[in-house]
């Protein structure tokens, strides 16, 4: 390989005290394809986000050809020769690839107009170098996804990158784009070059990456040259930590436990298929499996929040369907959703309005809700989860995530659940909340409930779940009990790659 | 302790707290009552507050239900046209149709209902902004009340539906009065102390929450919607009345008012937060403006340029105090 084209050393980057960044070094040759491997929250993105200008290292050099740079901006990671396709495309849709690929530097005839013919050839000159297939005038709402990624692609070249960065390029695209993608970064590295690859597919990296840097919790893990490694070792250094002390499991007696829910080929074209599972009384049942992979999807299905087109739901032996959250709440299923900001919590009411928001109908006189009962399931609440909030009246927005996330649980014991169904219970939140949250959760497991608890943190699933069901790509890839259960086993299974 | 009891009494009060949560609009109010009263000694009579009073009754009615439509987050041109539509047809309905008195009214509010749930009804199911659906239910409320009326104003002389809108409660209070306050107790009740009312709240502030949570929007929209129907065409009835005819010309920019009033009264357009209380005051604010305004000889002319600034000065006033008690926390923090 090349000279280096980028150095970055030493970079730490902190959000209100927690490091995303602790100390992180990566060196990019040029003309190499670089893989950026990590969990979910190892911080590649924040590093992204850095190398981008979007936001400023607390510590840290960045070196581009040998000389050290402040990236301070967008347009300054521009001049830098960086161009950074994200995952989400970032074209206006009404307008022609050629208009797009112009956008803010549109080629002015003599009197001041836009040469749209001119424009044309340049942009067609430009797609056609790179190997694309695309129209330049084709207006880019009517193109697929996958020919919008290549649009990005080409404006990131067009601004004479030379270092190009793909966020999870692949994570929308067919089998058959993918090979265009990979057609594509060949011609690139033809040109010199260099990208920066980020994607959790095993058999991706090992296809295109030369090399492989692995990050975890922000601190950097180590760097392998890809024809020398194997996706064994790169799970091992993706998940490789100690584990924590501070799971509280009081296992349940599996022979005993008498089933609580039961599902059966539950299907949702397009989204995930035949998915099977029983969860019993006391019973923690873990969902694991990569971000996207549609383990959300399958548990807002469950609980009417998203429709279904085949499969069945049994409770207690029952066949139920619920059309809309209301009914699976009534009848005892909780889902404690993802996003506690945008899914959980109305943030700008007050702590006892949340709390109470899902199980009203047990404190009503009549009409109108009587504050007294209301009150008393509050504190009750607020005492069992150790809530740290000044007052239930002060707004649910201003507490901290732990306590938010307190807020959330609360809501859903409050409706008296039987299933309760944990999405990410843990997602940026301290570590004092998430003991505090572990250990609620697991004296709930011993009153009895059905416990499905969905992560993306390993040592959480491991520590916690009696059984766990591995989910890839809308499908249960896995099922696993609790005495089979490592971090390796896991990532076997969702990230595929490896059988 | 007698301190901390004293204190924790005046914490509690609902009437403190009232005036507590709505002190922008209350200052403003308080600051305009002096200004007026200086300029001129009518202003603070017996007869003249309960004239005032008889003044914002109609919007306070239309505005009630604006408040609701605006905390879920929605918003309801079609008010206006409402008031006009039930009122043209109830008076039509007695004078030209000769139905019985209180079929004719069952009949103009039924009709003014409807059209609030049909607003709602497309609102909630296909997902339609509501400014679009209820700027075209206004179009045909107002073209109804013209079609049937032939554009000429109807007039009623029956006492007993002249004494609606015109009548008084021991002699002294105006009956319109008497409605609103019995429907602001109402509205402060349903959305304060009642499930629908917490519902209400939900959806405007966090609507897929609201719906993970079990929160049954479809039909919290339905039923807002038709209340704001069922207020304005109550508002047409009572207007009629006073006005010994049905009109089609009245009623329009109505919905402005309301909206006005609720805005001046701390309800977000963007949802989640408002409270009856709030628009209560906003509606007296508006009213007042217009009365001292008429008391101290101004123009009416001159009169919706002193009523714009004072609203966009009120507003502009709330914003202020949210950033002020947020600049002072700041500083708190730091000296802490």
């Amino acid at each position: 390989m090349g000279q280096t084209v980028l150095e970055m050393i030493g970079i730490k980057k902190s959000f209100s005290g927690i490091y995303a960044l602790a100390g992180i070094d990566f060196s990019l040759e040029q003309g190499e394809v670089h893989a950026l491997l990590g969990e979910n929250g190892a911080g590649k993105s924040t590093l992204i986000k850095v190398l981008g200008g979007i936001y400023q290292p607390d510590e840290g050099t960045i070196k581009i050809q040998g000389k050290e740079v402040k990236i301070n901006g967008v347009p300054a990671a521009r001049e830098n020769g960086i161009g950074i396709i994200h995952q989400e495309i970032v074209l206006v849709p009404y307008l022609t690839v050629a208009q797009n690929l112009f956008l803010g530097r549109e080629i002015k005839t003599s009197i001041g107009t836009i040469d749209f013919k001119e424009q044309n050839r340049r942009a067609e000159e430009m797609i056609a170098s790179l190997g694309v297939g695309i129209k330049a005038d084709s207006v880019v709402e009517t193109l697929t996804i996958a020919q919008q990624q290549m649009v990005e692609i080409v404006k990131a070249v067009s601004f004479n990158a030379n270092i190009i960065v793909m966020d999870e390029p692949t994570s929308s695209l067919s089998n058959e784009e993918v090979e265009q993608l990979f057609q594509i970064i060949e011609n690139l590295q033809k040109k010199q070059v260099s990208i920066i690859y980020i994607s959790h597919r095993m058999e991706e990296l090992f296809r295109i990456s030369d090399r492989v840097t692995i990050i975890r919790d922000g601190k950097y893990v180590g760097t392998r040259k890809t024809s020398e490694t194997n996706p064994n070792e790169l799970v091992a250094m993706m998940v490789g930590r100690d584990l924590e002390s501070f799971y509280a499991r009081d296992y349940c007696d599996m022979e005993k436990a008498e089933v609580a829910m039961s599902v059966k080929g539950l299907t949702c074209d397009g989204t995930f298929e035949d998915v099977s599972f029983d969860v019993h009384k006391g019973e923690i049942l873990g969902f694991s499996g990569l971000v996207g992979a549609g383990r959300s999807e399958i548990m807002e299905s469950i609980f009417g929040a998203r429709p279904y087109t085949k499969g069945e739901v049994y409770l207690k032996g029952e066949k139920v369907h619920f059309k809309n959250p209301m009914q699976a709440i009534k009848a005892g299923v909780a889902l404690v959703p993802e996003d506690r900001k945008k899914q959980g919590l109305v943030l700008g009411n007050s702590v006892a309005f949340n709390m109470t928001l899902s199980s009203l109908r047990f404190y009503m006189n009549g009409i109108a809700i009587s504050e007294k009962k209301r009150k008393a399931v509050i504190d009750e609440f607020s005492q069992k989860l150790r809530l740290k909030a000044a007052s239930p009246d002060i707004e649910a927005g201003s507490l901290s995530g732990g306590n938010q996330q307190k807020v959330v649980l609360g809501k859903w014991l409050a409706t008296k659940p039987e299933v309760l169904i944990l999405d990410e219970p843990t997602r940026g939140v301290d570590v004092n909340a998430k003991f505090e949250i572990y250990t609620t959760i697991n004296e709930l497991a011993k009153q009895g409930i059905a416990i499905i608890m969905i992560s993306s943190e390993l040592p959480e699933i491991i520590n916690m779940c009696d059984n766990v069901c591995v989910v890839r790509a809308g499908k249960l890839v896995g099922k696993l009990k609790k005495d089979e259960l490592t971090q390796e086993e896991i990532m076997k299974y969702a990230a595929g790659g490896v059988e | 302790m007698s301190e901390n009891k004293k204190k924790s009494v005046l914490v509690n009060n609902p009437v403190v707290n009232m005036f507590r949560g709505n002190i922008g609009i209350v200052m403003v109010l308080i600051l305009m009552c002096i200004i007026i009263s200086f300029a001129t000694d009518k202003f603070l009579t017996g007869t003249n507050i309960i004239s005032v009073l008889r003044q914002i009754s109609i919007n306070t009615f239309i505005a009630l239900g604006m408040t609701l439509v605006i905390i879920l987050g929605h918003i309801d041109l079609s008010v206006g046209a409402i008031v006009a539509m039930s009122g043209t047809l109830t008076v039509g309905f007695i004078v030209n149709q000769g139905l019985p008195i209180w079929l004719a009214i069952v009949l103009g509010l039924l009709i003014g209902t409807a059209t609030g749930f049909i607003s709602g009804f497309v609102v909630s199911t296909f997902k339609v902004p509501a400014f679009i659906i209820t700027m075209a239910m206004m179009n045909i409320a107002s073209g109804i009340a013209y079609v049937y009326s032939g554009g000429q104003s109807t007039r009623i002389t029956n006492e007993f539906f002249i004494n609606i809108g015109t009548g008084y409660l021991f002699k002294v209070i105006p009956l319109p009065v008497v409605y609103m306050v019995i429907l602001i107790a109402i509205f402060a009740f349903l959305l304060n102390k009642t499930k629908f009312g917490t519902y209400v709240y939900a959806i405007g502030g966090n609507r897929e929450a609201a719906r993970l949570s079990g929160v049954p929007i479809k039909k919290v929209e339905i039923i807002v919607f038709t209340l704001s129907g069922f207020l304005s065409a109550f508002a047409g009835l009572v207007l009629c009345s006073r006005m010994y005819s049905g009109q089609p010309s009245v009623g329009s920019g109505y919905e402005l008012d309301a909206i006005a009033a609720c805005v001046l009264g701390g309800t977000s357009m963007s949802g989640g937060k408002g409270r009856i209380s709030g628009t209560v005051f906003g509606a007296i604010v508006i009213g007042i403006i217009s009365n001292g305004l008429n008391l101290i000889g101004v123009s009416s002319y001159w009169q919706l340029i002193i009523k714009g600034l004072i609203i966009a000065c009120a507003v502009l006033l709330d914003v202020q105090k949210g950033k002020l008690s947020g600049l002072k926390k700041k500083f708190v923090k730091k000296n802490a």
